[in-house]
């Protein structure tokens, strides 16, 4: 099945889609680069390898949860490096701000406690749900999962019954809702949103809550307990770990990355990067498999074993868990975690350490050996030995004071903010959010637009290449080429030729700052 | 001074405050929301004892359920085990035996055991006599105190009192220099991959 959707892929997301692109030398790269550049070529692509699984597109990476896919996307592969001018027309049904405002329950802390008959939990945007096949509760975003166990069986319910007419429940809509079920035997994962995604950004949604429940057990394990006991209550084995799965949902509401499929990097003179990830290569050990500096967010560098490749979305459950646990902030952590998308049998171990206790920088170094951790730890002491030696550090820590840069920047009076990614790469650039997105409630409602943005231009029967869009309270633009992604969003008041001119401008100076921005020679061992 | 390090293990239910402990012996810090331990901890806290420096290597190992089958990893070697319950909570305490029956079954035959009675500042919600707990630690040879993480009750007597306990130095040990290894378990129940 999964081969089958593989083969089905629009015709601009071309030919080898695992591994690395092919190498591209630094002669190749377009000083002024257009919007039709090819890809590998486009401000942010590595200079010669890339560091991820390339997945460069969402289409791969939805593959595998959308079994019996039986649309057949027809891609504009005629119109690559059509002018402008041709692009989609703005939408008739605008964005409605108000859909998106819902009762708000206090923020922070699990809203474990939540009354599940109340108008608030009902007024939710984003429910997610975790049953086993038996119907048995394992999760629940919102609310406790004992209250929800005869809502949980009604679900487990419905899937059976179309099953058992030889079919597979994929979604309901009704009422400006959509029901979202995602069948990974042996969990059932349902969403229910009020949102603007489509099912299929949902259900890409509910992939990522299935890895991370992978990322703890492995699917063996998993595979292995139900096989032994059909009613077991998983949530014995999950607990402790709610906070993950909470915080991994808020991130898809609201990180670019995990829409994406990207990872953003911090900001760094290039040699600063250089010496970091040549001091970070310089202190390997025989089982290490990646070593990850990260900075909040952020990447610093990642600097792999020859021939293995990690996935972004690998990378997004170990930002996650690192980001949602105040337990690494003392000492050394050590833990087994399994990267799915590398191996759903096996564990890893991760040596999970801040170089300092009140610093954002946090150093991941990952084994295969799980009585490794003296070695890990003593090269992580090499490590900071010879940053310091180098005197990258300073350099280093002030980076990290400035995390992001204003849009200011750019030199586009009209442009509030824009993400950026470099398909080849992997990688995003995004500034800071200005004034108007700065609370939680407007930075959601942003990345609504842009996901909503997002699900237009990768319509699986539709698909466009560039979409400009009127709201109430912005103007957005979203352009794709086979090299990048880019989503602007502009003031009401920019028009949209004004917004056409922006793309050639910001392009042109993500390329004057790419050295900066991106990581362009990423290393191994 | 000589120096020896004293490698310590703790293990005990989820929640029932080990973090909590360590960090309170190592930082002198505490706080109420920490997040459960993932995996396992390790820090380090150098402290005189009579003319001798013990530094502490201690693993702070998480109490949930799926990193059960980790633990050997982390006793096997130690010199020291800290097995800590909520006194709030019974069940901690039915934890805590089975703990010590793991400990006798697969631990070092030396280990020595310390039983940590923790939130004992929290008396109102007390579900685990002082004497039930003591007379237990008693018929098992294990030291035992009632602590207070939140309030820094007797935390650091805790460590004084495994300093005390363990054998005197053998001289050919503290030559060994970097004390000791994980050691791989004799049946694996997990592989890793690669």
């Amino acid at each position: 099945m999964a081969a089958d959707v593989h083969n089905k892929k629009v015709a601009w997301e071309t030919q080898n889609g695992s591994l690395a692109p092919v190498g591209k030398l630094r002669a190749e790269r377009s000083d002024s680069p257009t919007p039709g550049l090819v890809e590998g070529t486009e401000p942010g692509a590595g200079q010669d390898d890339a560091m991820f699984v390339h997945t460069r597109s969402f289409e791969d990476l939805t593959a595998d949860g959308e079994e019996g896919e039986d649309t057949d996307p027809s891609g504009p592969a005629s119109g690559l490096g059509t002018p402008l001018g041709d692009r989609e027309q703005p939408e008739a049904e605008p964005v409605g701000p108000e859909e998106e405002q819902a009762p708000e329950a206090p923020a922070g802390g699990r809203a474990e406690e939540e009354d599940v008959t109340s108008e608030a939990w009902r007024g939710r945007r984003k429910h997610v749900f975790v049953l086993s096949e038996a119907g048995k509760p394992i999760y629940s975003r919102y609310g406790t999962e004992e209250a929800l166990s005869s809502t949980m069986g009604v679900m487990m319910a419905l899937v059976s019954f179309v099953e058992a007419g030889k079919n597979v429940i994929r979604s309901i809509h009704a009422d400006g809702y959509k029901v979202v079920f995602l069948r990974k035997s042996p969990l059932v994962l349902v969403g229910v949103a009020h949102t603007r995604q489509s099912e299929r950004e949902l259900t890409r949604e509910l992939l990522y809550i299935y890895y991370q429940i992978v990322s703890l057990l492995t699917l063996t394990q998993l595979n292995h307990i139900f096989q032994r006991k059909q009613n077991y209550d998983l949530r014995r084995l999950l607990a402790g770990s709610e906070h993950l799965t909470d915080n991994l949902l808020k991130l898809l509401d609201r990180d670019p990355g995990l829409l994406l499929c990207a990872v953003s990097c911090l900001p760094l003179p290039s040699s600063t990067r250089d010496v970091i990830s040549s001091s970070l290569q310089a202190a390997k050990s025989k089982s290490l498999v990646f070593s990850i500096l990260l900075a909040g967010n952020q990447l610093v560098t990642l600097v792999r074993k020859k021939d293995q490749y990690l996935h972004h979305m690998d990378l997004h459950l170990l930002f996650n868990l690192v980001g949602s646990s105040s337990s690494f902030r003392e000492g050394e952590g050590w833990t087994p975690i399994c990267l799915p998308k590398f191996n759903t049998a096996g564990f890893f171990h991760a040596h999970i350490s801040y170089l300092e206790p009140a610093s954002d920088l946090c150093l991941i170094l990952v084994s295969t050996d799980r009585e490794d951790f003296f070695n890990l730890s003593d090269c992580k002491q090499r490590f900071l030995e010879r940053l310091r030696r180098r005197s990258a550090y300073p350099a280093l820590q002030e980076a990290t004071r400035s995390p992001s840069y204003p849009v200011s920047q750019v030199g586009i009076p009209e442009l509030r903010h824009f993400v950026y990614k470099s398909k080849s790469s992997g990688l995003y650039t995004s500034p800071e959010l200005p004034a108007p997105y700065q609370t939680e409630e407007e930075q959601e409602r942003l990345m609504g637009l842009y996901q909503y943005l997002h699900s237009r231009v990768h319509h699986t029967t539709r698909p466009l290449r560039s979409i400009y869009h009127c709201g109430e309270r912005e103007n957005l633009l979203a352009w794709v080429t086979s090299g990048f992604e880019l989503y602007l969003c502009f003031s009401p008041l920019g028009t949209k030729a004004q917004a056409v001119m922006a793309i050639n401008k910001l392009l042109k100076w993500i390329r004057k700052e790419e050295d900066r921005l991106f990581i362009l020679s990423p290393q191994t061992y | 001074m000589a120096l020896r390090e004293l490698k310590v293990c703790l293990l005990g239910d989820t929640g029932v405050g080990k973090s909590s402990i360590v960090w309170r012996f190592v930082e002198d810090s505490f706080d109420p929301n920490i997040n459960p331990t993932i995996g396992a901890s390790f820090m380090t806290k150098t402290v005189q004892y009579q003319n001798e420096l013990h530094k502490f290597l201690i693993w702070d190992t998480a109490g949930q359920e799926r990193f059960r089958a980790l633990a050997p990893m982390y006793y096997r070697g130690s010199a020291a085990a800290i097995i800590v319950y909520d006194i709030t909570k019974e069940e901690s305490f039915q934890t805590l035996k089975n703990w010590v029956k793991e400990l006798r079954q697969h631990g070092p035959p030396n280990i020595v055991v310390a039983i940590a009675g923790n939130k004992c500042d929290l008396t109102d919600a007390r579900e685990v006599p002082e004497k039930e707990a003591k007379d237990y630690a008693d018929s098992i040879h294990a030291i035992f105190v009632e602590t207070s993480a939140k309030n820094a009750i007797n935390i650091n007597e805790l460590f004084i009192e495994i300093s005390q306990r363990i054998p005197v130095t053998d001289p050919s040990m503290g030559a060994a220099g970097k004390g000791f290894k994980l050691r791989r378990q004799a049946s694996e129940s997990r592989r890793s991959c690669c």
